[in-house]
């Protein structure tokens, strides 16, 4: 027992603590999210839930494809429905894994469908189609249960376990934009009841950020290099 | 044992009707008669001679244009009839085959029968006159062909020794020995190996191996390439795509199971199709991987709902064909070795497919990443399912918009930027902004600017008038927290992303 703790210590596990994580994303349980979004998600993306991403503003876009970022790193497919304008490079720089990303950028009136099919194949699908009837809205929130896949809509969604909002963000940047700190609340059902609020950083840019935390942020804006 | 049609590229040419049976025919390649019919021989037209001087000798010469593909058609009947008595032809070229001489002659007891079969079967089947020469190595046995004899076996270097050096077929190296005072085979023969060598060359050296009957390379035995495309017509023009749908279906496992039949697997597929006014349609479907039956069938499908209802084709189809490309030989699938292939990837690949099916093919997209100087061309998008290849290599491109790119790559949108004075910000060649923009008309919205960075220039191919492009980037962030990007091009500012 004495070896086993000093190799805990050394941050050596045994191979059956390794359980756990696999289990992240083959199985059940839940896909995990990037640290950042750890204190507004402290379990992970649960499978089967639906999640609503959200908006006052700005900052939606980013905060779904930070959602996304973790679980496609770690072997999660994600499809992305009705959502012609997304920019995969974006998706590309935050870390998902282009391999595992399936786009229908307009599955025009088959939305339902087209969402219910993809579903049953892939971990994580998202969907942006504003108007759809709340009968269609619950049939997908179960066949996300079923399927133990997650399902995250860009619209308000009455049956959502969990809502992200973006509440507006500030920006900053020198000679370029560097980073956005975004507000964020998260409220829901059950055990979510309790909204909880925090700032995410989107898109990150950690040693920028810890520049602005030594303070004195100057203006460089009208700073030129002389050529 | 060699077969060997004399005149080939004549009797081709007569074959494919260019030219009547028993006229004077001579074919040319590049102004000069490589061969000539018997009665063309008898008016003086040999080998070589040009075109004009041929036609002086013979005024009813007929002139066929030497056409290699047309002489290696004509000849698949000659070697199929060949096969059917003896396993293992070797096609020299056009005209000429050989075949391991040991099997048939045993089974028609003696060489000599055995050739007059071959011979009399090849008459039959495929109406062209031959003969059959047999000795000891490819080069031995075609000018026994010639002179139409047999040789018994240890016969061949005295058979060779009488002929004359010109027989090598190297007109150069003849031409040197006949100054030489070698005139026959038989002489060159007998110079010695190691001498020819250091003199002539390994060219020579080969020749000198051949002379002396000492042939030995193995037969390179003909494989007819199998026939994998299959084709349908069919007696009521096809004009509704279920119907089509199921056709195709057919077809296609007829020919998955004609390709796993010889082991192999094809990367692209041909589906064409003729309609019943003659219209001739034809499309490549790529894929990335390897066609399944089911793949097949779906590609067919599409094509087909394409066409018929699309196109709007006049006319129903009454022919279809599915023809295999880049045929390779199927090992198996291999599993990815790491995590990328497993039941995961399979159950988002079958999601995929039957999205396709109710979508068609270019609903669901797969991005790959590729190059360019704007956040929108860093990813390409292809159909699932296409090769994977992008449209621009990815690599260094100079010039390239730094990150954070856009979130929302939003259709160019015609934008104002104006400045204090409600003038329109400029930028000038020094990349100088004419002043520091104040608000962004964005339709009738307006809305002020908190602060701006770049600009960013870009010239990208000034050589290319329809894609060549010059501009000026801006990333603007507006009085309502979001942040837009701005390009300048041709005086008109418009927006081209949002930090969303």
């Amino acid at each position: 027992m004495a070896i086993a703790a000093g190799l805990a210590e050394l941050g050596v596990r045994p191979a059956s603590a390794l359980a756990g994580d696999s289990a992240g994303h083959a199985g059940s349980g839940a896909l995990p999210v990037l640290s950042s979004l750890q204190e507004l998600l402290p379990g992970g993306l649960r499978r089967g839930a639906t999640v609503a991403v959200t908006a006052r503003g700005e900052g939606a876009t980013s905060l779904l494809l930070a959602l996304l970022a973790e679980p496609s790193r770690t072997g999660a497919w994600c499809a992305v429905t009705g959502m012609p304008a997304l920019s995969l490079a974006t998706a590309l720089s935050m870390g998902i894994v282009l391999e595992r990303l399936a786009l229908v950028p307009r599955p025009g009136p088959d939305t339902a469908a087209v969402a219910a099919t993809l579903l049953d194949g892939f971990d994580i699908v998202v969907v942006a189609a504003p108007g759809l009837a709340p009968g269609v809205c619950a049939q997908l929130s179960a066949r996300a249960r079923q399927g133990k896949a997650t399902l995250v809509t860009m619209t308000p969604w009455a049956g959502a376990s969990l809502t992200l909002t973006a509440e507006g963000g500030t920006w900053f940047g020198h000679r370029r934009l560097r980073c956005r700190r975004l507000t964020v609340t998260v409220g829901g059902r059950g055990g979510a009841a309790r909204p909880r609020r925090g700032e995410v950083w989107l898109p990150a840019d950690p040693d920028f950020q810890d520049t602005l935390a030594a303070g004195g942020r100057q203006d460089h804006r009208h700073l030129r290099a002389v050529r | 044992m060699l077969l060997w049609c004399p005149d080939w590229p004549v009797v081709a040419a007569v074959h494919a009707g260019d030219a009547g049976v028993g006229d004077p025919v001579a074919v040319l390649h590049a102004n000069r008669v490589i061969a000539c019919s018997p009665a063309a021989r008898a008016h003086g037209v040999r080998r070589g001679l040009r075109k004009r001087e041929a036609q002086s000798r013979c005024p009813t010469l007929t002139v066929v244009v030497h056409d290699a593909a047309r002489d290696g058609a004509a000849f698949e009947p000659v070697v199929a009839a060949v096969e059917d008595l003896a396993a293992g032809v070797a096609v020299l070229r056009p005209g000429a085959c050989a075949v391991a001489a040991r099997g048939p002659a045993r089974y028609h007891r003696g060489e000599e029968q055995a050739a007059e079969r071959i011979v009399e079967h090849v008459a039959v089947d495929a109406g062209v006159e031959a003969q059959i020469g047999v000795a000891d190595g490819v080069f031995a046995a075609l000018l026994a062909a010639r002179a139409g004899r047999i040789i018994p076996p240890g016969g061949t270097a005295a058979f060779l020794a009488e002929l004359p050096v010109a027989e090598l077929d190297r007109p150069r190296l003849a031409d040197v020995l006949r100054r030489l005072g070698i005139r026959t085979l038989g002489a060159f023969a007998a110079l010695p190996a190691g001498d020819v060598l250091a003199r002539f060359g390994l060219d020579a050296a080969i020749a000198h191996r051949l002379a002396a009957g000492l042939d030995d390379r193995p037969l390179q035995v003909h494989r007819p390439p199998p026939d994998l495309a299959v084709r349908q017509e069919y007696e009521d023009p096809i004009d509704r795509v279920d119907v089509g749908a199921f056709a195709a279906r057919a077809l296609a496992v007829v020919m998955h199971e004609r390709l796993a039949g010889y082991g192999l697997a094809c990367t692209r597929l041909e589906i064409s199709a003729v309609t019943a006014d003659g219209q001739q349609l034809s499309r490549v479907w790529r894929h990335d991987g390897l066609l399944s039956a089911a793949a097949i069938a779906d590609r067919a499908r599409w094509q087909l709902d394409g066409w018929l209802t699309h196109r709007r084709l006049t006319a129903g189809i009454v022919a279809l064909q599915l023809a295999p490309q880049g045929v390779l030989q199927q090992a198996g699938l291999q599993p990815g070795l790491w995590g990328e292939a497993g039941p995961g990837k399979d159950r988002a690949h079958r999601a995929m497919h039957r999205v396709q099916g109710l979508l068609g093919p270019d609903a669901v997209l797969v991005a790959v990443p590729s190059g360019g100087r704007d956040p929108d061309r860093l990813v390409t998008l292809l159909p699932f399912g296409d090769e994977q290849t992008p449209k621009r290599p990815p690599g260094p491109w100079p010039g390239a918009l730094p990150a954070p790119y856009p979130a929302l790559n939003t259709p160019a949108q015609p934008v104002r930027l104006l400045d204090a004075a409600g003038q329109p910000v400029r930028v000038d060649a020094r990349l100088r902004l004419s002043a520091d923009p104040t608000h962004l008309h964005l339709g009738n919205q307006h809305v002020g600017v908190r602060e701006y960075y770049g600009p960013w220039p870009v010239v990208e191919r000034w050589w290319d008038p329809p894609a060549g492009r010059r501009a000026v980037r801006l990333q603007v962030v507006l009085d309502d927290g979001a942040a837009v990007l701005l390009q300048l091009a041709g005086g008109q500012w418009t927006m081209s992303g949002r930090f969303d």
